[in-house]
């Protein structure tokens, strides 16, 4: 296949060539980031302030002059030449480059902040001091590693959001979503936190939903709302309504979208700086048979660890509080058989084996892991004390999974690796969206050409064609709504839609054009 | 066991062979000469382009074929002996068949031009004219492509993404006016030309010269304009391919002939897809149809009958779809090029020329007969019902937001076409 796909036009220029403009914004860019790092390497810039706005400036006006070079000037419209033929896009050297760096600094900033120049003890050095006065600004206290971090995940999604929205700008619905995914990561996730901090609340991003935020119904955070009077018991009492009220509802009406491609964090980045690596996901079933597992498994493992941490948190006596140990477990364990309950007795048809099987299995063995442990009146519930269960957790699942290999590998496997396989809210929001919703993917009719644009660039690796071709609605749990299959389909064949439940999930072949008598008869056969 | 052999691994042939699978155990083998795998032909262009890789196109994982009992063969069929039902293939081998159906597709045209076998004189059908492409686009600065249709315009914007000049030969006054109404047409034409193509109407070739290397260097248009030139596309048309079936006892005019059931004058012998041609076409359908869903609704059809369920090929109303560079079109229904008497058209335009809509309908009985769109989608479910309904253009008009199938958020224009339609009412 080497022959179709490499680019062998030597004067017929490749679509992947840089123009002399973009040579140039990269130039400034890569400035930008060069000041970054000569802070890492110790250099101690006199006017902290200056060199800070400097450095963010000159990486914000790069890609601006970039973006505007590469698609102003030229046609609204689909924007893929070349893709597969650049080394960066393509899983070519600069892309292995880019991805081993970002992996290296995601374990440095987990794992060895010291050498970005946090200091336990004593003044800020290297990168992180650089950030000190924008930190100061913000909440009144020097940076942390996470500042630093912060401020270029949101610098990210906002200037790579400017470029995906002049890249999309023929569809409103991306302009119109990508807005949003910067208004949350900016003011929520960035800015009403740190602002938060400095008027002395705790730290809270109300768009930072249990159970992705994995930490919100952990000792220290309960007792850090509780301690601060009546904005805290809010934000707890938020928190709360947000994953058991808000959204059930709003996925519901919407789809697992109205979080996962327009507010959240990581899909955020996943959308604007993720882009350009959408189509590296792997469309095969059999990445959808382990998506499946390891997803629900990490589900599974948030569940159990809140559980303990709850569990280990609250007191015997109803006198100190009304919600006691036994109390909090056996309400959990009755909510989480109702539920189950309710699923299996509704939902059963729409449920694949494996699912039943893992259901069934992951209940039996929770229960089974509770029983024990109760009766054994070892004070643990799950073998092992809270805490322990809860660092393991924020260990692989909040810092190798959702960090190192979900953005660090961005470039090789694609921009939502963490948000397929890891991400415990996408799991919840996905059964909903599987089970009780009104969103779909329609089909329309029979003008599907099999393509494979739409698989090809669905970052969450579903096979949408394989749905579009036999006329069927893609009713997946994984799917994030961001669109993009029904933008880059040439056909107009595929519309994201909030509809009826009936008629939803349609697995039956309705290609239109065919004679009636034909559609029949292939439909009962397929019964 | 039954052995249903199947001659091409296109659309047709292929959709005719999942569908027998779904009904029978009969032993299937589907044969190609051209690929391994089925592929999507329709998204060639795009690995050209590098939007995609070829695992892209194919729409089945390779494990699929050998879990659902189809062989696939790579060969070439040299003759078939109808007599003894025996495929002979270019390797000497021989493979007997129960059943035959013909899915070969098609192939491009040449009119016996001068110099049409030059090299870097090529169409663009099948893979190896994809990968002919790649070797011939080589050092090449300037194309020139012959012939107004969607291949043709497709192959331009390959090209420009390779920052190839392209100079577009057309015979009609503008794009497709073969197929589109003249206005459509006119949109689409400005629509090419401003992405830089050196669109050229009601022109033709001559001649093509080539150099000392039997390589092209120019093609000479009709007007006797000279065009230097390192690539010539030929992109009038296809034809079915079945050269090799000629001088034998197969009925074929411009394709292999078949009665409704798409079988051939020779029992056990069925024809399917680009190279079948239907003896009696339905009304308003044209006997050769090369277009995808054709192919894959003679498969569909086909596969019942060979399953023990005799079934008549009747396609329903008439559907198609491209997109021409950022232009997307849909059609349903019947809009004629050149309406005669009994049809005629309302057509909307957009005033940035993006978007457009023509609905032809009947003067007299203000029937709806059908619609083309540019630049916006409709859904194919609402515009088949209207058609099987008989509804007249008012309903149409009135109800056009039903049809609307662009994104959400997506700026609508009903009130705007419906605006439109009331003041030019006394037109018509």
């Amino acid at each position: 296949m080497s022959k179709l796909e490499h680019n062998m036009s030597l004067t017929g220029e490749a679509p992947a060539k840089l123009s002399t403009t973009q040579k140039l914004a990269s130039g400034i860019g890569l400035l930008g980031l060069f000041i970054l790092v000569l802070a890492l390497a110790n250099v101690n810039f006199p006017n902290k302030t200056l060199f800070l706005s400097l450095s963010l400036g000159l990486i914000a006006m790069g890609t601006v002059i970039f973006a505007n070079d590469l698609y102003l000037g030229k046609h609204e419209g689909i924007k893929n030449d070349g893709v597969w033929f650049k080394s960066l896009t393509g899983r070519g050297f600069w892309a292995w480059i880019l991805g081993i760096t970002l992996t290296l600094f995601y374990i440095v900033l987990y794992w060895y902040p010291q050498y970005l120049g946090l200091n336990a003890d004593g003044a800020n050095t290297g990168i992180v001091s650089l950030f000190d006065p924008l930190s100061h600004l913000i909440s009144g206290n020097p940076a942390s590693q996470w500042f630093v971090y912060g401020t270029l995940y949101t610098l990210a999604i906002l200037i790579f959001g400017y470029k995906f929205i002049l890249k999309y700008r023929n569809n409103r619905y991306e302009i119109i979503r990508t807005f949003s995914v910067m208004f949350f990561q900016l003011g929520f996730a960035f800015l009403i936190p740190e602002i938060l901090i400095r008027l002395n609340q705790p730290y809270y991003n109300p768009a930072n939903i249990w159970p992705l935020n994995y930490d919100l119904f952990t000792d220290y955070k309960i007792n850090e709302f509780l301690s601060a009077g009546n904005i805290g018991v809010i934000m707890l009492a938020f928190g709360l309504i947000s994953i058991f009220v808000i959204t059930p509802i709003l996925t519901y009406k919407y789809g697992k979208r109205w979080y996962c491609s327009w507010v959240c964090g990581c899909g955020g980045l996943a959308e604007t700086a993720g882009d350009p690596y959408r189509h590296l996901s792997n469309k095969s079933q059999y990445a959808w048979k382990i998506e499946r597992w390891v997803i629900h498994s990490v589900l599974v493992f948030v569940t159990v660890m809140t559980i303990a941490v709850l569990y280990s948190f609250l007191g015997d006596s109803a006198n100190d509080f009304w919600l006691t140990k036994d109390l909090f477990l056996w309400g959990t364990a009755g909510f989480l058989t109702l539920l189950f309950a309710v699923i299996m007795i509704f939902k059963r048809k729409e449920l694949a084996k494996d699912a039943k099987y893992g259901a069934i299995g992951y209940l039996v063995i929770i229960l089974t892991i509770i029983g024990i442990n109760y009766l054994s009146g070892n004070g643990n519930i799950f073998f092992f004390a809270g805490y322990q269960l809860r660092e393991w957790y924020g260990f692989l699942i909040g810092a190798v999974f959702s960090g190192v290999i979900g953005v660090g590998f961005y470039p090789i496997f694609g921009s939502r690796v963490w948000c397929r396989y890891g991400c415990p809210m996408a799991a919840v929001l996905g059964m909903q969206q599987r089970l009780f919703s009104k969103f779909r993917i329609t089909t329309n009719g029979g003008q599907c050409i099999s393509c494979g644009n739409c698989s090809t660039y669905c970052e969450m690796g579903i096979d949408v064609r394989a749905y579009a071709q036999r006329g069927e609605n893609i009713v997946r749990s994984s799917c994030v709504g961001c669109g993009i299959c029904s933008a880059v389909c040439p056909r107009g064949v595929l519309k994201l839609e909030n509809d009826n439940l009936g008629g939803r999930i349609n697995s039956e072949e309705v290609l239109l054009g065919n004679d009636v008598d034909l559609m029949d008869l292939v439909n009962q056969k397929s019964k | 066991m039954e052995h249903i052999t199947i001659i091409g691994n296109g659309i047709a042939g292929i959709t005719c062979a999942r569908h027998i699978r779904k009904n029978s155990d009969a032993k299937i083998t589907v044969i190609s000469a051209e690929s391994e795998y089925f592929f999507s032909r329709t998204a060639l262009m795009y690995v050209y382009m590098g939007h995609m890789k070829w695992n892209h196109l194919k729409p089945y994982e390779d494990w699929f074929w050998e879990k659902n009992r189809i062989k696939l063969k790579k060969a070439w069929v040299d003759k078939i002996d109808f007599k003894e039902k025996t495929l002979h293939f270019s390797s000497e081998e021989t493979m007997d068949y129960d059943k035959l159906v013909l899915a070969t597709g098609s192939v491009y045209n040449k009119f016996g031009w001068e110099g049409q076998d030059l090299k870097g004189v090529q169409g663009l059908v099948s893979k190896q004219d994809l990968e002919l492409l790649e070797e011939n686009t080589q050092n090449c600065k300037r194309a020139v492509i012959i012939g107004g249709g969607l291949i043709g315009v497709e192959l331009a914007e390959m090209l420009k993404t390779r920052n190839i000049d392209v100079t577009f030969l057309i015979r009609e006054e503008a794009f497709w006016h073969n197929m589109l109404p003249l206005q459509d047409a006119k949109m689409i034409s400005e629509h090419i030309k401003s992405h830089g193509v050196d669109l050229r109407h009601e022109t033709e070739l001559d001649k093509i010269i080539g150099d000392e290397n039997r390589r092209v260097k120019s093609v000479i248009t009709n007007s006797g304009e000279k065009i230097e030139c390192q690539l010539v596309g030929l992109c009038t048309g296809v034809r079915p391919n079945i050269d090799f079936l000629k001088n034998s006892e197969l009925e074929t005019d411009k394709g292999i002939l078949v009665d409704e059931f798409l079988q051939t004058n020779i029992e056990d012998v069925y024809a399917i897809g680009d190279c079948a041609q239907l003896k009696q076409p339905p009304a308003h359908r044209r006997p050769i149809e090369a277009v995808w869903y054709a192919g894959r609704m003679m498969g569909e059809t086909l596969a019942q009958t060979l399953t023990g369920n005799a079934m008549k090929y009747k396609p329903g109303n008439w559907f198609n779809s491209a997109k021409f560079f950022d232009i997307e079109y849909q059609t349903y229904g019947q809009v004629s090029a050149k309406p005669g008497e009994n049809e005629m058209h309302f057509h909307w335009q957009h005033q940035d020329n993006s978007k457009a809509i023509t609905i032809a309908f009947e003067p007299n009985s203000n029937k709806f007969l059908g619609i083309n769109t540019l630049g916006i989608r409709m859904r194919h479910p609402v515009f088949d019902h209207w058609l099987n309904e008989d509804r007249k253009i008012d309903h149409v008009l009135a109800n056009l937001k039903q049809a609307n199938f662009d994104p959400e958020f997506y700026t609508h224009y009903e009130k705007e076409i419906f605006k439109s339609f009331k003041e030019n009412l006394q037109k018509f």
